[in-house]
């Protein structure tokens, strides 16, 4: 029972790293990409993560996914943000077709 | 069975990722794709723990999710345009 129910938490995992995955194919712009994948795969790896700690019970394997569960959750937003300001500012211009650039306004005001 | 399947899907995935690191148009999409593939492989490490039921694939995907978080952060900071120093 336990063995199913951390397979099913897999299989939603991968389902969401594949979704991620093709948004990175497909969409037009980089902050379109940063925006649609870099969450997606973060939540996918995180219940991948979370059925790896369903399978194995109270074990130091499952204290050790718990650590790189943790780790993900803080590590992953932190470089989007770094990534996404830094592209900006060293001059990665927006999709043609977006309408809206809150950052610049508040590089204009400052 | 089903985690082979599971590790073959995620395999898929990693292709197109170095899909999008062969022809992205600027550096930075290539950095993006990094950071993702890094994500990945800790993923493929926690499977790979499962299915052989040995510790040190994760322990090493511990470790590489925070040589990847200092890698891309680096990275990050020399696509904005500023040395090392500052």
């Amino acid at each position: 029972m336990r063995e199913n129910i951390g397979f099913a938490l897999m299989c939603f995992g991968v389902i969401f790293d594949a979704v991620g995955c093709v948004g990175l194919i497909r969409l037009p712009d980089l902050y379109n990409r940063l925006q649609a994948s870099l969450k997606c795969v973060a939540m996918g790896t995180s219940l991948i993560l979370l059925g790896t700690m369903v399978i194995a019970g109270l074990s130091p394997l499952s204290a050790k996914a718990f650590l790189c569960l943790l780790f993900i959750l803080i590590i992953s937003p932190t470089t989007e943000h770094a990534l996404a300001r830094a592209s900006y500012i060293g001059g990665v211009k927006l999709w043609k077709k977006s309408i809206v650039d809150k950052f610049k306004e508040d590089i204009d005001k400052s | 069975m089903m985690i082979n399947i599971l590790m073959v899907s995620l395999t898929c995935c990693a292709f197109l990722c170095l899909f999008r690191m062969a022809r992205g148009p600027t550096a930075s999409d290539r950095a993006v794709a990094m950071d993702i593939l890094g994500i990945m492989i800790v993923a493929f490490g926690a499977l790979m723990s499962v299915r052989t039921g040995k510790e040190f694939y994760l322990t090493s995907a511990l470790v590489w999710s925070l040589l990847n978080f200092i890698g891309v952060l680096a990275l990050s900071k020399f696509l904005e345009g500023r040395g090392f120093d500052d």
